[in-house]
């Protein structure tokens, strides 16, 4: 395995679609179990930054990207990787709750498994039982297993959605802004959420609030017009940020 | 559009926007009256005409003992056959169109992304063009290809393909329709579990997208109960004294007996060619009932 | 796993099993599909009419005025059948494209909502009956009271055929133009209303100009649909191949051909045969063509909207 403690390493990351280019050069290595804040203005690249760890953003059309991407020091980018595969060890949560609208809470906790015809029937509750405490919904939703999903409340879908991506047993977790569509109880409950699973996921968040990112990452990268700006202890880029830019962005003077 | 933006204008102006829009309205109002007075026509005429024996009795020579058994047996034969052959192969040209050469796979790279593109957009311009071929040369295509070429004779089976080929680019619309109706997050969700394309197709999009394509396809369906010309081409027979046992049967259909009926002078025979439309207005009231009530129900069980 | 080597990451694939990708191609083959249909449509026709030429001079079926294919004094002529489809689709569309157009405007511009949503189902209601019905109505209902007030109308005639056939195609247009007459943006609109001008000046001056390649379209995209339609006429014009444009008269269209050979039994291989598939080919063409342009203007027309 690879000696030193980085879970994803990224060298000379380009990508963009078509003839416009979003990211340029940005080269960062990602530390496991921890937490790490892709921060930035709107449009700075962040959310293609987390698309391409785990493949997603080649399914826009005209998407393409440029260097290279380690998981466990292995390219994911290289010959013979399935992204499909690589997507099951790399979940993602997004902006908005997606839960799938025809299937029931039970369901969609066990979707990853049944999707992909990996569901085994005997293990199924254990598995969405530990998915659903995991995500602290366990108490909530155990009387209304069955319900649709759709009848709970926008919260407690986003954590059925990080219930759903921790049921495949991944390693690393992607959140693209996952409270963006939240109210403040329910952003409060998913960053609690978020220090729990560190202890056992690497966890990569894009989040347009620095006072998010501080309060829940160890490491911060700066975005800004698709160049890595400053990548540093969260502590430390806050307290006393190396590039001005950074001290203009989270003093506020822009973005 | 926006009321409250009208200005109120001069006098003069404001009687000729009312004349106007009474006009425009009037314009709505007269092909209403024309359906209104087809439909009162034919029931009028043909109602009395549908009982037990019209709808159970062969053709005949005389008017009163003539009924549409094979007629109505043909239809609804032909039609369920050519709904069977046409389903699958419409939903899955439209699934190809929306979910595999719509979004570029990353698989395969950039040569195959484009050919495959290419393709897709040469199908679309040919469905586009294909719904708007008169449905008489679909005939002479079922004609030419099926009853001649492929040796199918004047069958059962050749009408069924006939229309299957007829109603499938108006297949291919509506799956197309319904599949968009199903949201890219939810795509995006199932990506990134790790679902395989098919996976993907097969367990999110074609459930949410089930309701719509079905109810399209009834329609596409309802559209082809009524087609007369193609099968008239393929030749269809208005004078069958026996039920069709298989495929290759020969056949009638309802409108095909509507045509001969009407075409006789005897009065008579015109009596029979309004019942005989009854029963084919109350087929097609049936379909687009049972569309509207799948698309209540599936809808019903998959939001909640 | 070799000893010095790292062991492949467990996210090497294909993830993909094999029949996924034999499926796809079955995906590919049914898009095809509607390709082939293209191509033995053309097949079929070509065949036949290049049969049908060899026997027959290209200059007999353009310049004969006489159709008697089925007498034992041949001519060949198309013109009569031209005639006949041409005058039945003028009717036809003459009547559509007023009230299709003056119903688009009054369903897009001034109808309140809940009229609109009871007319535009009746309006689907009024597309979705069966040809065949309609040929009915007009030769059973319409001619009869039309020779009450039309002098010299014959039992089969162009006049009655139209008119149906006209009131068919309304919907078309009528929802054609209408989807050409919401897409101009309300900008527009509101700034012709802004300069003091009149609801009604608005609409005919502005909104309806600005929508102008959207209602060529849905005209000619009607004309397409008034020349290939069969049935009505088939029933209601009649089948003498009669070179006029006397709507009183009896007229015999492309269409009506075919089904009048279709309905006696003609073998495959004679001259007899050969002629629907060569009507068939000029219907195809002259369908084509107005298909095609109004397919073109009415996505131009999207683009602009």
């Amino acid at each position: 395995m690879d000696p030193s403690n980085d879970k994803i390493r990224v060298e000379g990351l380009s990508a963009g679609f078509g003839d416009r280019r979003v990211l340029f050069d940005v080269s960062m290595a990602l530390p496991a179990r921890r937490v790490t804040a892709i921060i930035g203005p709107s449009g700075c690249g962040k959310s293609t930054f987390i698309r391409i760890l785990n493949r997603m953003h080649e399914l826009v059309r005209g998407a393409w990207a440029s260097g290279e991407v380690h998981l466990d020091g292995v390219p994911i980018h290289g010959p013979g990787v399935d992204p499909v595969l690589l997507r099951r060890r790399v979940g993602m949560v997004f902006q908005k709750p997606n839960p799938f609208p025809h299937l029931s809470v039970r369901e969609n906790v066990l979707a990853g498994l049944s999707l992909t015809g990996r569901r085994r029937r005997s293990e199924a509750e254990a598995v969405m039982e530990r998915a659903l405490a995991q995500a602290a919904l366990w108490d909530e939703v155990r009387d209304r297993l069955d319900a649709p999903a759709g009848g709970l409340s926008g919260g407690q879908q986003q954590r059925l959605c990080i219930a759903r991506a921790l049921a495949v047993d991944p390693e690393v977790l992607l959140m693209d802004e996952p409270c963006s569509a939240l109210d403040p109880i329910a952003t409060a409950r998913i960053e609690d959420l978020i220090h729990a699973l560190c202890a056992d996921y690497t966890i990569v968040i894009v989040t347009h609030s620095m006072q998010q990112a501080a309060r829940v990452s160890h490491r911060t990268a700066f975005l800004l017009l698709g160049e890595l700006v400053e990548h540093d202890d969260t502590d430390r880029l806050f307290t006393s940020p190396r590039d001005s830019r950074t001290e203009d962005y989270i003093t506020g003077k822009f973005g | 559009m926006s009321t409250a933006l009208s200005p109120t204008g001069r006098r003069a102006d404001r009687v000729r926007e009312r004349l106007f829009v009474a006009l425009s309205a009037v314009s709505v109002a007269v092909p209403l009256l024309v359906l209104a007075l087809l439909l009162g026509d034919v029931l009028r005429t043909g109602l009395g005409r549908v009982d037990w024996a019209f709808l159970t009795s062969y053709p005949s020579r005389h008017w009163e003992r003539a009924g549409i058994l094979p007629a109505l047996v043909g239809t609804l034969l032909l039609n369920a056959t050519a709904a069977a052959m046409t389903l699958p192969v419409g939903v899955a040209a439209a699934i190809w169109l929306e979910e595999y050469a719509e979004a570029a796979a990353g698989r395969g790279g950039r040569a195959r992304r484009t050919a495959m593109g290419w393709l897709a957009r040469l199908v679309e311009v040919n469905i586009a063009n294909l719904a708007g071929v008169p449905s008489i040369l679909y005939g002479l295509l079922g004609l030419g290809l099926f009853v001649r070429t492929l040796g199918m004779g004047r069958s059962l089976l050749a009408g069924a393909c006939t229309l299957a080929l007829l109603v499938l680019p108006v297949v291919v619309l509506a799956s197309r329709e319904a599949l968009r109706t199903v949201p890219d997050s939810l795509r995006e969700a199932a990506w990134a579990l790790g679902a395989t394309r098919w996976q993907l197709v097969r367990r999110v999009v074609l459930p949410l997208a089930l309701p719509g394509i079905l109810t399209g396809t009834i329609l596409a369906v309802s559209r082809a109960v009524g087609e007369t010309a193609p099968l008239v081409v393929i030749g269809a027979l208005v004078y069958l004294t026996f039920l069709p046992t298989s495929l290759s049967s020969p056949f009638s259909a309802l409108p095909i007996q509507i045509y001969n009926w009407t075409s006789r002078p005897q009065a008579g025979f015109q009596t029979n060619a309004a019942g005989a439309i009854v029963v084919l207005l109350a087929t097609l009231l049936l379909l687009n009932a049972a569309a509207i009530l799948v698309r209540a129900r599936l809808q019903r069980r998959s939001r909640a | 796993m070799s000893p010095s080597g790292r062991a492949p990451g467990p996210f090497h694939g294909p993830a993909t099993p094999p029949f996924e990708r034999i499926l796809e191609f079955g995906l590919v083959a049914c898009g095809l599909l509607s390709i082939l249909t293209t191509a033995g449509i053309v097949a079929v026709l070509a065949g036949e009419t290049v049969a049908f030429f060899r026997e027959v001079p290209v200059r007999a079926f353009l310049f004969d005025t006489q159709w008697t294919p089925l007498f034992a004094d041949k001519h060949f002529g198309i013109w009569p059948l031209v005639a006949g489809t041409l005058l039945t689709t003028a009717i036809a569309v003459g009547i559509a494209l007023p009230f299709g157009l003056l119903s688009a405007i009054f369903l897009a511009e001034f109808a309140p909502a809940r009229v609109r949503s009871v007319v535009k189902p009746l309006l689907e209601v009024l597309a979705g009956i069966p040809t065949v019905v309609y040929g009915y109505f007009a030769l059973v209902t319409l001619t009869p009271l039309l020779q009450r007030v039309v002098p010299g109308l014959s039992g089969f005639n162009a006049l009655s055929a139209g008119l149906v056939m006209g009131v068919m195609i309304v919907p078309f247009i009528s929802s054609l133009a209408e989807d050409a007459l919401s897409a101009v943006p309300d900008a527009l609109r509101e700034g012709a209303l802004a300069l003091g001008a009149g609801r009604l000046p608005t609409v005919l001056r502005v909104v309806v100009p600005a929508a102008r390649s959207g209602i060529l379209a849905a005209l000619l995209l009607a004309v397409a649909r008034a020349i290939g339609e069969t049935m009505i006429v088939a029933i209601a014009a009649g089948q003498q191949p009669i070179l006029t444009l006397d709507p009183r008269s009896s007229v015999e269209t492309m269409t009506a051909y075919i089904v009048q050979v279709s309905m006696g039994d003609v073998p495959a291989g004679t001259l007899e045969y050969r002629t629907i598939f060569a009507v068939g080919t000029l219907l195809f063409l002259m369908t084509l063509g107005f298909n095609t342009l109004g397919l073109r203007l009415a996505r131009g027309a999207q683009r602009v909207g």
